[in-house]
Protein backbone atom coordinates (compact mmCIF):
# COMPACT_ATOMS: atom_id res chain seq x y z
CA UNK A 1 0.00 0.00 0.00
CA UNK A 2 1.26 3.46 -0.84
CA UNK A 3 1.79 6.07 1.83
CA UNK A 4 -0.90 8.51 2.84
CA UNK A 5 -0.35 12.08 4.02
CA UNK A 6 -1.76 12.91 7.36
CA UNK A 7 -1.54 15.41 10.20
CA UNK A 8 0.62 14.65 13.18
CA UNK A 9 -2.26 14.03 15.64
CA UNK A 10 -3.92 11.44 13.39
CA UNK A 11 -0.64 9.67 12.66
CA UNK A 12 0.28 9.26 16.33
CA UNK A 13 -3.32 8.43 17.38
CA UNK A 14 -2.93 5.08 15.58
CA UNK A 15 -0.49 4.03 18.32
CA UNK A 16 -2.09 2.22 21.25
CA UNK A 17 -1.00 1.45 24.81
CA UNK A 18 1.56 -1.33 24.98
CA UNK A 19 2.91 -0.73 21.45
CA UNK A 20 6.48 -1.39 20.43
CA UNK A 21 7.99 1.58 18.61
CA UNK A 22 11.25 1.99 16.71
CA UNK A 23 12.58 5.54 16.72
CA UNK A 24 15.17 6.78 14.23
CA UNK A 25 18.09 9.00 15.10
CA UNK A 26 21.59 8.95 16.52
CA UNK A 27 21.87 11.93 18.84
CA UNK A 28 19.91 14.79 17.29
CA UNK A 29 20.26 14.01 13.55
CA UNK A 30 17.41 11.84 12.29
CA UNK A 31 15.39 11.91 15.51
CA UNK A 32 11.66 12.63 14.93
CA UNK A 33 11.27 15.08 17.81
CA UNK A 34 7.88 16.42 16.71
CA UNK A 35 6.38 12.90 16.49
CA UNK A 36 7.83 12.14 19.94
CA UNK A 37 6.41 15.37 21.37
CA UNK A 38 2.97 14.42 20.02
CA UNK A 39 3.30 10.90 21.48
CA UNK A 40 4.08 12.54 24.80
CA UNK A 41 1.04 14.84 24.47
CA UNK A 42 -1.30 11.93 23.66
CA UNK A 43 0.17 9.91 26.52
CA UNK A 44 0.11 6.28 25.32
CA UNK A 45 1.38 3.99 28.09
CA UNK A 46 3.52 0.85 28.57
CA UNK A 47 5.56 1.50 25.44
CA UNK A 48 8.59 -0.49 24.34
CA UNK A 49 11.02 1.82 22.58
CA UNK A 50 13.76 0.61 20.24
CA UNK A 51 16.32 3.31 19.52
CA UNK A 52 20.07 3.75 19.33
CA UNK A 53 20.15 6.06 22.35
CA UNK A 54 17.77 7.74 24.78
CA UNK A 55 18.50 11.30 23.59
CA UNK A 56 19.73 13.83 26.13
CA UNK A 57 17.97 15.15 29.20
CA UNK A 58 14.99 17.33 28.29
CA UNK A 59 14.45 16.20 24.71
CA UNK A 60 12.81 13.44 22.64
CA UNK A 61 12.67 10.12 24.46
CA UNK A 62 13.44 11.86 27.75
CA UNK A 63 9.96 13.46 27.73
CA UNK A 64 8.37 10.01 27.37
CA UNK A 65 10.45 8.72 30.30
CA UNK A 66 9.52 11.70 32.45
CA UNK A 67 5.87 11.14 31.55
CA UNK A 68 5.96 7.50 32.73
CA UNK A 69 5.04 6.17 29.28
CA UNK A 70 7.97 3.80 28.84
CA UNK A 71 8.05 0.20 30.06
CA UNK A 72 11.12 -0.97 28.19
CA UNK A 73 14.03 0.49 26.24
CA UNK A 74 16.09 -1.52 23.75
CA UNK A 75 19.16 0.63 23.04
CA UNK A 76 22.91 0.57 22.44
CA UNK A 77 23.64 3.26 25.01
CA UNK A 78 21.94 5.76 27.30
CA UNK A 79 25.02 7.59 28.55
CA UNK A 80 23.82 11.08 27.62
CA UNK A 81 20.52 10.79 29.47
CA UNK A 82 20.85 10.81 33.26
CA UNK A 83 17.08 10.20 33.65
CA UNK A 84 17.31 7.04 31.56
CA UNK A 85 20.21 5.75 33.67
CA UNK A 86 18.33 6.59 36.84
CA UNK A 87 15.13 4.89 35.51
CA UNK A 88 17.17 1.78 34.72
CA UNK A 89 18.94 1.71 38.09
CA UNK A 90 15.70 2.17 40.03
CA UNK A 91 14.02 -0.58 37.96
CA UNK A 92 11.20 1.72 36.78
CA UNK A 93 12.17 1.04 33.18
CA UNK A 94 13.51 -2.23 31.85
CA UNK A 95 16.60 -1.63 29.69
CA UNK A 96 18.05 -4.10 27.19
CA UNK A 97 21.54 -3.05 26.09
CA UNK A 98 22.73 -4.24 22.72
CA UNK A 99 25.99 -3.57 20.83
CA UNK A 100 25.23 -0.84 18.32
CA UNK A 101 25.96 -2.75 15.12
CA UNK A 102 24.09 -5.78 16.44
CA UNK A 103 21.09 -3.59 17.23
CA UNK A 104 21.20 -2.25 13.66
CA UNK A 105 21.57 -5.74 12.20
CA UNK A 106 18.74 -7.21 14.31
CA UNK A 107 16.46 -4.50 12.93
CA UNK A 108 17.73 -5.02 9.36
CA UNK A 109 17.30 -8.79 9.78
CA UNK A 110 13.66 -8.41 10.78
CA UNK A 111 13.11 -5.95 7.95
CA UNK A 112 14.53 -8.44 5.48
CA UNK A 113 12.05 -11.08 6.68
CA UNK A 114 14.71 -13.23 8.35
CA UNK A 115 14.75 -14.98 11.70
CA UNK A 116 18.12 -14.26 13.21
CA UNK A 117 21.84 -14.42 12.54
CA UNK A 118 25.03 -15.70 14.10
CA UNK A 119 27.85 -13.49 15.39
CA UNK A 120 30.92 -13.49 17.61
CA UNK A 121 30.41 -9.87 18.71
CA UNK A 122 30.38 -9.70 22.51
CA UNK A 123 30.93 -13.43 22.81
CA UNK A 124 33.37 -13.17 25.76
CA UNK A 125 31.30 -10.54 27.58
CA UNK A 126 28.43 -10.25 30.04
CA UNK A 127 26.07 -9.41 27.16
CA UNK A 128 26.44 -12.97 25.81
CA UNK A 129 25.20 -14.53 29.04
CA UNK A 130 21.61 -15.34 28.09
CA UNK A 131 22.05 -15.74 24.34
CA UNK A 132 21.68 -19.14 22.68
CA UNK A 133 24.87 -20.56 21.14
CA UNK A 134 25.05 -22.44 17.89
CA UNK A 135 28.08 -24.29 16.62
CA UNK A 136 29.00 -23.83 12.96
CA UNK A 137 32.09 -25.51 11.48
CA UNK A 138 33.47 -26.13 14.96
CA UNK A 139 33.00 -22.54 16.07
CA UNK A 140 30.58 -21.53 18.83
CA UNK A 141 28.61 -18.41 17.91
CA UNK A 142 25.84 -16.31 19.43
CA UNK A 143 22.34 -16.39 17.98
CA UNK A 144 20.97 -12.86 17.65
CA UNK A 145 17.23 -12.61 17.14
CA UNK A 146 15.47 -10.15 14.85
CA UNK A 147 13.79 -7.04 16.26
CA UNK A 148 10.37 -6.15 14.89
CA UNK A 149 8.03 -3.41 16.02
CA UNK A 150 4.43 -2.27 15.68
CA UNK A 151 5.49 1.22 14.63
CA UNK A 152 8.52 3.10 13.36
CA UNK A 153 8.78 6.85 13.89
CA UNK A 154 11.29 8.35 11.47
CA UNK A 155 12.66 11.70 10.36
CA UNK A 156 13.66 12.40 6.76
CA UNK A 157 14.83 15.53 5.03
CA UNK A 158 12.62 15.06 1.98
CA UNK A 159 9.83 12.77 0.84
CA UNK A 160 8.07 12.74 -2.47
CA UNK A 161 4.31 12.28 -2.43
CA UNK A 162 4.68 8.50 -2.80
CA UNK A 163 6.92 8.18 0.27
CA UNK A 164 10.37 7.89 -1.33
CA UNK A 165 12.72 9.26 1.31
CA UNK A 166 16.05 11.09 1.37
CA UNK A 167 17.91 11.66 4.63
CA UNK A 168 20.38 14.48 5.27
CA UNK A 169 24.06 13.73 6.07
CA UNK A 170 24.40 11.71 9.31
CA UNK A 171 20.62 11.79 9.90
CA UNK A 172 20.27 8.53 7.97
CA UNK A 173 21.64 6.19 10.71
CA UNK A 174 18.87 3.81 11.90
CA UNK A 175 16.02 5.37 9.87
CA UNK A 176 16.20 3.24 6.68
CA UNK A 177 16.57 0.04 8.72
CA UNK A 178 13.59 0.81 10.92
CA UNK A 179 11.56 1.70 7.83
CA UNK A 180 11.85 -1.98 6.88
CA UNK A 181 11.16 -3.54 10.27
CA UNK A 182 7.88 -2.08 11.56
CA UNK A 183 4.28 -2.86 10.66
CA UNK A 184 3.38 0.81 10.38
CA UNK A 185 5.98 3.36 9.34
CA UNK A 186 5.32 7.01 10.14
CA UNK A 187 7.81 9.56 8.83
CA UNK A 188 7.99 13.27 9.56
CA UNK A 189 9.61 15.22 6.74
CA UNK A 190 11.04 18.69 6.34
CA UNK A 191 10.18 18.90 2.63
CA UNK A 192 7.52 17.28 0.48
CA UNK A 193 7.96 17.21 -3.30
CA UNK A 194 6.10 15.80 -6.28
CA UNK A 195 6.83 12.28 -7.51
CA UNK A 196 9.60 12.52 -10.08
CA UNK A 197 11.44 15.38 -8.40
CA UNK A 198 13.84 13.06 -6.57
CA UNK A 199 16.47 11.25 -8.60
CA UNK A 200 15.64 7.51 -8.50
CA UNK A 201 19.37 6.82 -8.02
CA UNK A 202 19.56 8.86 -4.83
CA UNK A 203 16.52 7.60 -2.89
CA UNK A 204 17.51 6.08 0.47
CA UNK A 205 14.20 4.47 1.48
CA UNK A 206 11.86 3.27 -1.25
CA UNK A 207 8.17 4.26 -1.08
CA UNK A 208 6.72 0.76 -0.42
CA UNK A 209 8.25 0.83 3.09
CA UNK A 210 6.45 4.01 4.12
CA UNK A 211 2.84 4.20 5.41
CA UNK A 212 2.27 7.73 6.73
CA UNK A 213 3.92 11.02 5.80
CA UNK A 214 3.68 14.02 8.10
CA UNK A 215 4.98 17.30 6.67
CA UNK A 216 6.49 19.43 9.43
CA UNK A 217 5.36 23.04 9.44
CA UNK A 218 8.21 24.02 11.72
CA UNK A 219 11.28 22.57 13.41
CA UNK A 220 11.46 23.03 17.17
CA UNK A 221 14.72 24.05 18.79
CA UNK A 222 15.47 20.37 19.52
CA UNK A 223 16.50 20.04 15.89
CA UNK A 224 19.04 22.84 16.04
CA UNK A 225 22.75 22.93 16.79
CA UNK A 226 23.31 22.18 20.48
CA UNK A 227 25.88 24.34 22.20
CA UNK A 228 27.29 22.32 25.08
CA UNK B 1 46.74 14.93 33.56
CA UNK B 2 47.95 18.39 32.57
CA UNK B 3 46.85 19.97 29.29
CA UNK B 4 50.42 19.81 28.02
CA UNK B 5 50.74 16.05 28.66
CA UNK B 6 47.33 15.44 27.10
CA UNK B 7 48.35 17.35 23.97
CA UNK B 8 51.59 15.38 23.64
CA UNK B 9 49.60 12.15 23.95
CA UNK B 10 47.12 13.27 21.31
CA UNK B 11 49.97 14.24 18.95
CA UNK B 12 51.74 10.94 19.54
CA UNK B 13 48.57 8.98 18.70
CA UNK B 14 48.04 11.15 15.61
CA UNK B 15 51.43 9.88 14.41
CA UNK B 16 49.98 6.31 14.40
CA UNK B 17 47.82 7.31 11.50
CA UNK B 18 49.41 6.63 8.14
CA UNK B 19 48.39 7.57 4.61
CA UNK B 20 45.70 5.32 3.14
CA UNK B 21 44.31 4.09 6.46
CA UNK B 22 40.63 3.86 7.41
CA UNK B 23 40.46 4.82 11.09
CA UNK B 24 37.83 5.06 13.82
CA UNK B 25 38.43 7.42 16.73
CA UNK B 26 36.44 6.47 19.84
CA UNK B 27 34.38 8.80 22.00
CA UNK B 28 36.29 11.03 24.43
CA UNK B 29 40.00 11.74 24.16
CA UNK B 30 40.47 9.71 20.92
CA UNK B 31 38.11 11.98 18.91
CA UNK B 32 40.44 14.87 19.71
CA UNK B 33 43.13 13.20 17.60
CA UNK B 34 41.14 14.25 14.50
CA UNK B 35 42.35 17.84 14.69
CA UNK B 36 46.03 16.76 14.87
CA UNK B 37 46.15 14.48 11.86
CA UNK B 38 48.32 16.02 9.14
CA UNK B 39 45.88 17.62 6.68
CA UNK B 40 48.08 16.57 3.78
CA UNK B 41 47.66 12.91 4.66
CA UNK B 42 45.05 10.96 2.69
CA UNK B 43 43.21 9.12 5.48
CA UNK B 44 39.61 8.07 5.84
CA UNK B 45 38.08 8.66 9.27
CA UNK B 46 35.05 6.50 9.99
CA UNK B 47 32.30 7.38 12.44
CA UNK B 48 29.83 4.74 13.70
CA UNK B 49 26.80 6.91 12.96
CA UNK B 50 27.38 6.44 9.25
CA UNK B 51 30.24 8.52 7.89
CA UNK B 52 33.42 7.64 5.99
CA UNK B 53 35.63 10.65 5.43
CA UNK B 54 34.89 12.70 8.56
CA UNK B 55 36.33 16.21 8.22
CA UNK B 56 37.66 18.51 10.98
CA UNK B 57 35.34 19.73 13.74
CA UNK B 58 33.46 22.98 13.23
CA UNK B 59 32.60 25.94 15.45
CA UNK B 60 28.91 26.11 16.45
CA UNK B 61 28.19 28.99 14.07
CA UNK B 62 29.48 26.96 11.10
CA UNK B 63 27.93 23.63 12.17
CA UNK B 64 25.50 21.54 10.11
CA UNK B 65 22.77 20.35 12.52
CA UNK B 66 22.68 17.00 10.69
CA UNK B 67 26.40 16.32 10.74
CA UNK B 68 27.84 15.06 14.02
CA UNK B 69 30.32 12.30 14.78
CA UNK B 70 29.47 9.44 17.13
CA UNK B 71 30.60 11.54 20.11
CA UNK B 72 28.22 14.37 19.19
CA UNK B 73 30.87 16.83 17.92
CA UNK B 74 29.95 18.89 14.88
CA UNK B 75 32.21 17.73 12.08
CA UNK B 76 32.55 18.66 8.43
CA UNK B 77 32.30 17.00 5.06
CA UNK B 78 35.23 17.04 2.67
CA UNK B 79 35.83 15.85 -0.89
CA UNK B 80 35.11 12.12 -0.91
CA UNK B 81 32.93 11.96 2.22
CA UNK B 82 30.16 9.34 2.14
CA UNK B 83 27.14 8.77 4.35
CA UNK B 84 25.41 5.44 5.01
CA UNK B 85 23.07 3.75 7.46
CA UNK B 86 24.07 2.06 10.73
CA UNK B 87 23.97 -1.48 9.33
CA UNK B 88 26.40 -0.53 6.56
CA UNK B 89 28.52 1.35 9.08
CA UNK B 90 28.99 -1.80 11.16
CA UNK B 91 29.38 -4.02 8.11
CA UNK B 92 32.43 -1.86 7.46
CA UNK B 93 33.64 -2.54 11.02
CA UNK B 94 32.83 -6.26 11.30
CA UNK B 95 33.99 -6.86 7.74
CA UNK B 96 37.50 -5.85 8.79
CA UNK B 97 37.73 -2.61 6.80
CA UNK B 98 39.04 -0.57 9.73
CA UNK B 99 42.84 -0.45 9.74
CA UNK B 100 42.92 1.22 13.14
CA UNK B 101 40.58 1.78 16.06
CA UNK B 102 41.56 4.20 18.84
CA UNK B 103 39.58 3.66 22.05
CA UNK B 104 39.50 4.86 25.65
CA UNK B 105 39.65 2.38 28.54
CA UNK B 106 38.99 1.81 32.24
CA UNK B 107 41.33 -1.19 32.34
CA UNK B 108 43.58 -3.11 29.95
CA UNK B 109 45.06 -6.47 30.91
CA UNK B 110 48.46 -7.77 29.88
CA UNK B 111 46.65 -10.26 27.63
CA UNK B 112 45.07 -7.35 25.79
CA UNK B 113 41.60 -7.69 27.32
CA UNK B 114 39.78 -4.35 27.27
CA UNK B 115 37.26 -3.07 29.82
CA UNK B 116 35.67 0.24 28.83
CA UNK B 117 31.91 -0.07 28.98
CA UNK B 118 30.70 -0.50 32.53
CA UNK B 119 31.57 -0.14 36.18
CA UNK B 120 29.04 -2.33 38.03
CA UNK B 121 26.88 -0.31 40.40
CA UNK B 122 28.34 2.98 39.24
CA UNK B 123 28.23 3.39 35.50
CA UNK B 124 26.28 1.37 32.94
CA UNK B 125 25.65 3.61 29.96
CA UNK B 126 25.71 0.76 27.43
CA UNK B 127 28.45 -0.22 25.06
CA UNK B 128 27.54 1.70 21.89
CA UNK B 129 29.74 0.36 19.10
CA UNK B 130 32.66 -0.42 21.41
CA UNK B 131 32.51 -4.21 21.18
CA UNK B 132 32.56 -4.27 17.38
CA UNK B 133 35.35 -1.68 17.22
CA UNK B 134 37.50 -3.56 19.76
CA UNK B 135 36.92 -6.99 18.23
CA UNK B 136 37.11 -6.29 14.53
CA UNK B 137 39.54 -3.47 13.71
CA UNK B 138 42.84 -4.70 12.25
CA UNK B 139 44.72 -2.79 14.94
CA UNK B 140 43.36 -1.57 18.30
CA UNK B 141 45.18 1.08 20.29
CA UNK B 142 44.11 2.48 23.64
CA UNK B 143 44.46 6.03 24.83
CA UNK B 144 44.03 6.49 28.57
CA UNK B 145 45.52 7.86 31.76
CA UNK B 146 48.00 5.37 33.20
CA UNK B 147 46.28 5.45 36.60
CA UNK B 148 42.70 6.07 37.73
CA UNK B 149 41.66 8.94 40.02
CA UNK B 150 42.57 6.88 43.08
CA UNK B 151 46.06 6.39 41.67
CA UNK B 152 45.54 2.71 40.80
CA UNK B 153 47.11 1.26 37.68
CA UNK B 154 44.68 0.86 34.79
CA UNK B 155 47.09 -1.65 33.27
CA UNK B 156 46.49 -4.91 35.13
CA UNK B 157 47.23 -8.64 35.04
CA UNK B 158 43.51 -9.49 34.79
CA UNK B 159 40.63 -7.07 34.28
CA UNK B 160 38.44 -6.71 37.37
CA UNK B 161 35.71 -4.90 35.39
CA UNK B 162 33.39 -6.55 32.82
CA UNK B 163 35.29 -6.74 29.55
CA UNK B 164 34.36 -5.22 26.21
CA UNK B 165 36.45 -7.72 24.22
CA UNK B 166 39.21 -10.19 25.03
CA UNK B 167 42.78 -10.17 23.68
CA UNK B 168 42.06 -7.26 21.35
CA UNK B 169 44.52 -4.51 22.33
CA UNK B 170 47.75 -4.09 20.37
CA UNK B 171 49.15 -0.93 21.97
CA UNK B 172 48.45 1.37 24.93
CA UNK B 173 49.18 5.11 24.96
CA UNK B 174 49.16 6.71 28.40
CA UNK B 175 50.36 9.96 29.92
CA UNK B 176 53.51 8.06 31.01
CA UNK B 177 54.35 5.59 28.27
CA UNK B 178 53.72 3.75 25.03
CA UNK B 179 53.35 0.01 25.68
CA UNK B 180 52.84 -2.77 23.16
CA UNK B 181 51.05 -6.02 23.96
CA UNK B 182 52.85 -8.89 22.25
CA UNK B 183 51.78 -12.50 22.88
CA UNK B 184 50.29 -11.67 26.26
CA UNK B 185 53.28 -9.61 27.47
CA UNK B 186 53.63 -5.86 28.00
CA UNK B 187 56.61 -4.33 26.21
CA UNK B 188 57.65 -0.78 27.10
CA UNK B 189 58.37 1.14 23.87
CA UNK B 190 58.48 4.84 24.72
CA UNK B 191 58.30 7.05 27.76
CA UNK B 192 56.92 10.55 28.22
CA UNK B 193 59.38 13.41 28.67
CA UNK B 194 60.60 13.70 32.28
CA UNK B 195 59.37 10.18 33.06
CA UNK B 196 61.76 7.29 33.79
CA UNK B 197 61.30 3.61 33.06
CA UNK B 198 61.27 3.10 36.86
CA UNK B 199 58.32 5.53 37.16
CA UNK B 200 56.39 3.50 34.58
CA UNK B 201 57.21 0.20 36.28
CA UNK B 202 56.08 1.61 39.65
CA UNK B 203 52.81 2.87 38.13
CA UNK B 204 52.00 -0.40 36.35
CA UNK B 205 50.29 -3.30 38.10
CA UNK B 206 51.65 -5.96 35.73
CA UNK B 207 55.11 -7.05 34.59
CA UNK B 208 56.75 -4.88 31.92
CA UNK B 209 59.44 -5.99 29.51
CA UNK B 210 62.11 -3.36 28.83
CA UNK B 211 64.24 -3.07 25.69
CA UNK B 212 68.05 -3.28 25.96
CA UNK B 213 68.42 0.13 24.31
CA UNK B 214 67.55 3.60 25.53
CA UNK B 215 63.82 4.40 25.43
CA UNK B 216 62.66 7.12 23.05
CA UNK B 217 60.55 9.89 24.57
CA UNK B 218 57.38 11.58 23.36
Amino acid sequence: MLATHTDIETAIAEIGDGASIMIGGFGVPGTPFRLLDELCRQGQKRLTLIKNDANEDGMGVDHLLANGQVEKLIVSHIGLNSNAIESMNSGRVQVELCPQGILAERIRNAGAGLFGFLTDIGIDTALAKDKPRIEVDGRSLLLEKPLRADFALLHADTSDKLGNLVYAAAARNFNPLMAMAAKRVIVEVENLVEAGELSPESIHTAAPFVDRIVLLDELTEDYGVRRR
Amino acid sequence: MSGDVKLRMIRRVAAEIEAGMTVNLGIGLPTRVIDHVDRGLQVCLHSENGIAGVGPTLAYEDADRNLIDAGGAYVSRQPGTSFFDSAVSFALVRGGRLDLSVLGAFEVSMKGDLANWMIPGLFTPGVGGGMELAQKAQRVVIMMTHRDRQGRSKIVRECSLPITASACVDRIYTDLAVIDIVDGALQLREIAEEVSAEDVIAATDAPLQLPDHELPTF
